[in-house]
């Protein structure tokens, strides 16, 4: 498996929970590809679960980046939700993970959402 | 192919320019790298490293052609792993490629392949293969923390 993606609502939150692999391919194409129909289709509050991820590279780190900067300049938010180590080593070595609203717990992510 | 010469042991492969090369070059070298005792931990930074260095040789480097070949070789001694991938395209300098860290480059959607290989190996070196070709040589140390 490269990658599962599913999107479900928490009141007026969009959660897209994310497992397996994000890596250049078909793992950050689809996720690509999912946060971009979210948008199209109006969802401003997106809470990424990335708890599930076992694997991200560069490619992936950059479609989280790139979704953040893009949901920002819509004038919505997106936040990260249950990182593993792995993936919040990642983002502290890169400098991204103050860039990030991060929250381990999904009712207080879904609070945070103004 | 694989070579046992000394106390260092080669295995090399060339592959096709293509994103399933670089699942191929990652098993290839985990394969070897947990062979030599390796911990799950520095695995992952192997592997991460190598995934890396195998997608600048085949989407920046060879750019996906069909008439050129990654050649991988991994290497096992006594106290380290090291590993060399080189593609035959025409090349890039080392010097240009922007600080992913700078305040500027923070929110950039790529430019951190290097920059990982260098946090999660001991050792990175980069050198022009003539007449084409950039060739990367990473090196983990065992034991090293």
């Amino acid at each position: 498996m490269s990658v599962k993606l599913s999107t479900r609502q928490v009141g007026d939150v969009s959660v897209l929970d994310v497992a397996g692999r994000i890596t250049l391919g078909e793992g950050s194409s689809a996720l690509r590809d999912t946060l971009r129909d979210l948008m199209s289709k109006g969802h401003k509050k997106i809470l990424l679960n990335l708890g599930e991820v076992s694997y991200i590279d560069s490619s992936g780190i950059g479609e989280l980046v790139s979704g953040f900067t893009t949901v920002a300049n819509q004038g919505g938010q997106l936040k990260l939700l249950g990182l593993t180590k792995r993936v919040k080593d990642l983002l502290q070595i890169t400098k991204l993970y103050t860039v990030f609203d991060v929250h381990d717990d999904e009712a207080s992510a879904v609070r945070a959402f103004s | 192919m694989g070579k046992k010469t000394g106390e260092v042991q080669t295995v090399d492969q060339f592959l096709d320019s293509t994103l399933e090369s670089v699942d191929s070059a990652e098993d290839l070298v985990l394969d070897v790298a947990q062979k030599a005792g390796f911990p799950e931990e520095d695995l992952h930074k192997i592997g991460m490293a190598v995934r890396e260095s195998m997608v600048n040789a085949v989407v920046h480097g060879n750019q996906y052609s069909a008439h050129k070949k990654v050649h991988v070789s991994v290497s096992k001694g006594p106290d380290r792993l090291t590993v060399t991938i080189a593609d035959q395209g025409k090349g890039f300098d080392l010097g240009t490629v922007p600080d992913p860290l700078a305040d500027t480059n923070i929110l950039r959607h790529s430019g951190r392949g290097m920059f990982l290989i260098r946090a999660f190996m001991d050792e990175l070196q980069v050198r022009r293969l003539s007449p084409l070709g950039t060739e990367v040589t990473l090196t983990k140390y065992l034991g090293r923390k």
